[in-house]
C-alpha cells in the first residue's frame, strides 16, 4: 500500500492510542473539524479514512496501490484507484475542506505540483512527511557517507520509491514558495508521538523523526 | 458451418417475444414511450423477472441491467436454452447482490427478444413482427422504459442499480436521469461513450447479419428464413473482443481440436475455431438477428456527454448517488480508461465515488465470470451503502 509501504510506519505501527489508532493518524485526525469533506491522498489501506468517518466526516480517498484500494471499497470507503501526480487534476477548485497527503510526499514525482493542487482543490491541507533533516540521518551520510536507512526508511537508495526527501526546513520553503500559510506544525518522534516541547524551527529539524503540517491557501 | 439441430423456429421466438416465460407490464395508448427518435411508442410491452422479497418500507430495490445479448433471466434456468441464469456468481442467497437481503428487479431491454418490445415482437397494427419499422432506440430510451416498469411495480427509489457493458451504460444513463430514484450505482467495464473502435466492431457484426440472404431486408419473419449465419459471424467477431489474447491463449493455444496434423483444409482445424463457431451456433438459437441491430445500434449511440453541453460531469452535478466503478486490466473493450474517464466526471462533479480497477486476464467478460475481487469489492460497497440507507443486514 502507497503510504504504508513508502514510509514503513513499523515503530508507528507500534505505537497505538487508547482506540487502537495510530497515534500518527490520530494526530492528523485532530485537525480536521467534524462534519468536514476531506479527501485522503495516498490512503493505503483506509485506516485514516475509517478514523475520519468514525468522527463524522465525509471522507474520499486516492490510492495507487490496486490492493489498497480494493480493501478500501470493500470496506465500504468511497476511494479510487489513481496517482497524486496525475489524478488530482481532475478535481475541481474547492471541492473538499481538507487534503491530507501521509507520509506520501516524498514519494511523488513533482511535490510542489501535487501541494499546488492539494491547495486549489481544497482551503486547507494537511501534509506529513519523514524529515530528511533528523540528526540520525545527517550523521549517517557524515560519518558513514552512506545514503541513510532507518527503522521507518529501511529501504536502499536503488529500490526506495521515496525520491523526493525534505527536511522541514526545505518544506517550509515550499509553503512559502507556493504561498501557503503555515496553520500548524507537529513534530512527531519515531512512534508517532507528539513532540510537546516548545523549540525553535532549528529544533525540530534535527529531533522530529516526522512532521505534519497543516496549511491554508494564502488568499 | 454446421447447423444448429435445436434452432427455434419463428413460431416459437415469436412467441418468447411476445408472450415471454416472465412476468410482463403492458402500457397502452395512454401511457407511451417517449423515444429519443421522436416517437411516442404504444403499446409497450416489458418483461421482466424479480428474486427476493420487496420489504415494507420499499427500500431495498436493485435493479439489474443486462448486457447486450443478455436478458432478465439473471439466476434461473433459461426458458429458450436451458442454461443456468447469466448472473448466477454475483447475485443469489448470501452472494454479494444478496436475494434475501435485496429485492431484485432485472427487465429485458425494450429492443430485446426476450419479452419487452422490440423489432421480434408483433406489430398490433400488422399483426406481424416488428422487423426494421421498429423504431430506432437508445440506452435512455431503455432507462425510460425501466422507470415506467418501477412506477408500476410502486418503486420509487432503488437502492442500487448494477449492470456491466451495456448494462453499466444503462446504470450511468439511470443515475443521469434520475439521481434522486438511484442510492448507489454501480457501473462494471462500462464507459460514457462508445468509442469509434467499438462502433467500428458493431458495424462489422451488423453487416455480416445484413450480407446473409436470409435476413431479407430485415423480413426474415414474413420468408420464413433466419440470418443465421450472419449473426453467428456477428457474435463470433463479437465474442473475440470480450476475450483477451492472454485469455484465449490460455484457453486454447494453438492446439488442434480432435486431431493431431492441420488437415490442409478450411474446416476448424484448431481448437479457438471450433469454440467461436460453438459460439456463434448457440447464440442464434436465443437470440433474433434484428434485435441484434437495434440494441448495437443503442449503445453506438451512447454519448453521456452529448446530453449535457458536452461535459459529463454536468450529467452528475450535485448527484446524491453513490458510486462504485469497477474495470478490468484486461478488457479492451472498454478498458480501465473509459471508467477512469467515469471517475474524473463524477470527481468533478464532487459525487462520492469508489473505483477499482481488478487484476484479469479474462478480458470484458470478467464480470460475468468467478472473480473473487470483484465479488468482494461489490459486496463491501453494497454494504456499506445498506448501513448508510439502514438496510438491516
Amino acid at each position: 500500500m502507497l503510504s504504508r509501504v513508502k514510509y514503513d510506519l513499523t515503530m508507528a505501527e507500534a505505537a497505538r492510542g487508547a482506540g487502537g489508532a495510530r497515534i500518527d493518524l490520530l494526530v492528523v485526525a485532530a485537525m480536521v473539524d467534524q462534519g468536514a469533506r476531506v479527501l485522503d491522498v495516498g490512503c493505503g489501506d483506509g485506516e485514516l479514512l475509517r478514523l475520519l468517518e468514525s468522527r463524522g466526516v465525509d471522507g474520499r480517498g486516492i490510492e495507487l496501490s490496486r490492493e489498497g484500494v480494493n480493501e478500501c471499497v470493500a470496506k465500504g470507503l468511497a476511494v479510487v484507484q489513481g496517482d497524486a501526480d496525475t489524478d488530482l487534476a481532475a478535481y475541481p477548485n474547492d471541492a473538499f475542506d481538507y487534503v491530507i497527503l501521509s507520509q506520501t510526499l516524498q514519494a511523488t514525482r513533482q511535490p510542489r505540483i501535487v501541494l499546488e493542487h492539494m491547495l486549489r482543490i481544497s482551503r486547507r491541507a494537511i501534509v506529513s512527511f519523514p524529515n530528511f533533516g533528523h540528526w540520525n540521518i545527517r550523521l549517517q551520510i557524515l560519518l558513514g557517507g552512506q545514503m541513510p536507512r532507518t527503522r521507518n526508511l529501511p529501504y536502499a537508495w536503488y529500490e526506495t520509491p521515496n525520491i523526493h526527501f525534505c527536511s522541514i526546513k526545505d518544506f517550509r520553503a515550499l509553503c512559502f514558495a507556493v504561498g501557503a500559510k503555515m496553520d500548524q506544525a507537529v513534530a512527531l518522534n519515531a512512534w508517532g508521538r507528539q513532540m510537546r516541547l516548545k523549540m525553535p524551527w532549528w529544533f525540530w529539524n534535527l529531533f522530529g523523526e516526522q512532521a505534519v503540517f497543516l496549511l491554508s491557501r494564502r488568499s | 458451418m454446421a447447423e444448429a439441430t435445436t434452432t427455434l423456429d419463428l413460431a416459437d421466438r415469436t412467441r418468447e417475444a411476445d408472450h415471454p416465460h416472465s412476468p410482463v407490464a403492458r402500457f397502452g395508448a395512454d401511457k407511451p414511450l417517449r423515444l429519443d427518435a421522436g416517437v411516442d411508442f404504444a403499446p409497450l410491452q416489458i418483461a421482466y423477472q424479480t428474486y427476493g422479497t420487496l420489504n415494507a418500507e420499499r427500500s431495498n430495490a436493485v435493479l439489474i441491467c443486462h448486457a447486450l445479448t443478455g436478458d432478465q433471466h439473471v439466476v434461473n434456468r433459461h426458458p429458450v436454452t436451458g442454461k443456468p441464469g447469466w448472473w448466477e456468481t454475483m447475485v443469489g442467497p448470501g452472494l454479494p447482490i444478496d436475494t434475501e437481503r435485496y429485492f431484485i428487479i432485472c427487465p429485458n431491454v425494450v429492443g430485446g427478444c426476450m419479452g419487452s418490445s422490440g423489432p421480434a415482437s408483433t406489430n398490433p397494427a400488422t399483426r406481424l413482427p416488428w422487423g426494421l419499422d421498429f423504431p430506432v432506440i437508445t440506452v435512455r430510451d431503455m432507462v425510460r422504459a425501466q422507470a415506467m416498469l418501477l412506477d408500476h411495480l410502486g418503486i420509487d427509489s432503488l437502492f442500487a442499480v448494477a449492470g456491466g457493458s451495456m448494462g453499466g451504460m444503462q446504470v450511468l444513463q439511470w443515475a443521469a436521469s434520475y439521481p434522486q430514484r438511484v442510492f448507489a450505482a454501480l457501473p462494471i467495464a462500462a464507459a460514457t461513450r462508445h468509442s469509434a473502435q467499438n462502433i467500428a466492431f458493431h458495424e462489422v457484426g451488423r453487416q455480416a447479419v445484413m450480407a446473409d440472404p436470409d435476413w431479407r431486408g430485415g423480413r426474415y419473419f414474413a420468408h420464413g428464413t433466419n440470418p443465421r449465419r450472419g449473426l453467428a459471424v456477428a457474435r463470433m467477431g463479437a465474442h473475440i473482443t470480450y476475450l483477451s489474447d492472454a485469455a484465449l491463449h490460455r484457453k486454447f493455444g494453438r492446439r488442434f481440436q480432435n486431431r493431431d496434423n492441420p488437415t490442409f483444409s478450411f474446416d476448424a482445424d484448431f481448437q479457438v475455431e471450433s469454440y467461436l463457431r460453438h459460439q456463434g451456433i448457440t447464440f442464434v438459437e436465443r437470440f433474433d438477428a434484428n434485435s441484434y441491430l437495434y440494441l448495437t445500434r443503442a449503445m453506438d449511440y451512447f454519448d453521456l456527454a452529448g446530453d449535457y453541453d458536452g461535459v459529463v460531469a454536468n450529467g452528475f452535478r450535485g448527484t446524491p448517488t453513490r458510486f462504485c466503478v469497477i474495470s478490468f486490466t484486461s478488457d479492451w473493450l472498454f478498458p480501465t480508461s473509459e471508467s477512469r474517464a467515469i471517475v474524473h466526471a463524477l470527481n468533478a462533479a464532487s459525487a462520492r465515488v469508489s473505483f477499482a480497477e481488478i487484476t484479469t486476464d479474462k478480458g470484458h467478460d470478467a464480470f460475468l465470470l468467478d472473480e473473487p475481487e470483484l465479488f468482494a469489492i461489490v459486496r463491501g460497497f453494497l454494504d456499506g451503502a445498506a448501513r448508510s440507507r439502514g438496510l438491516r443486514a
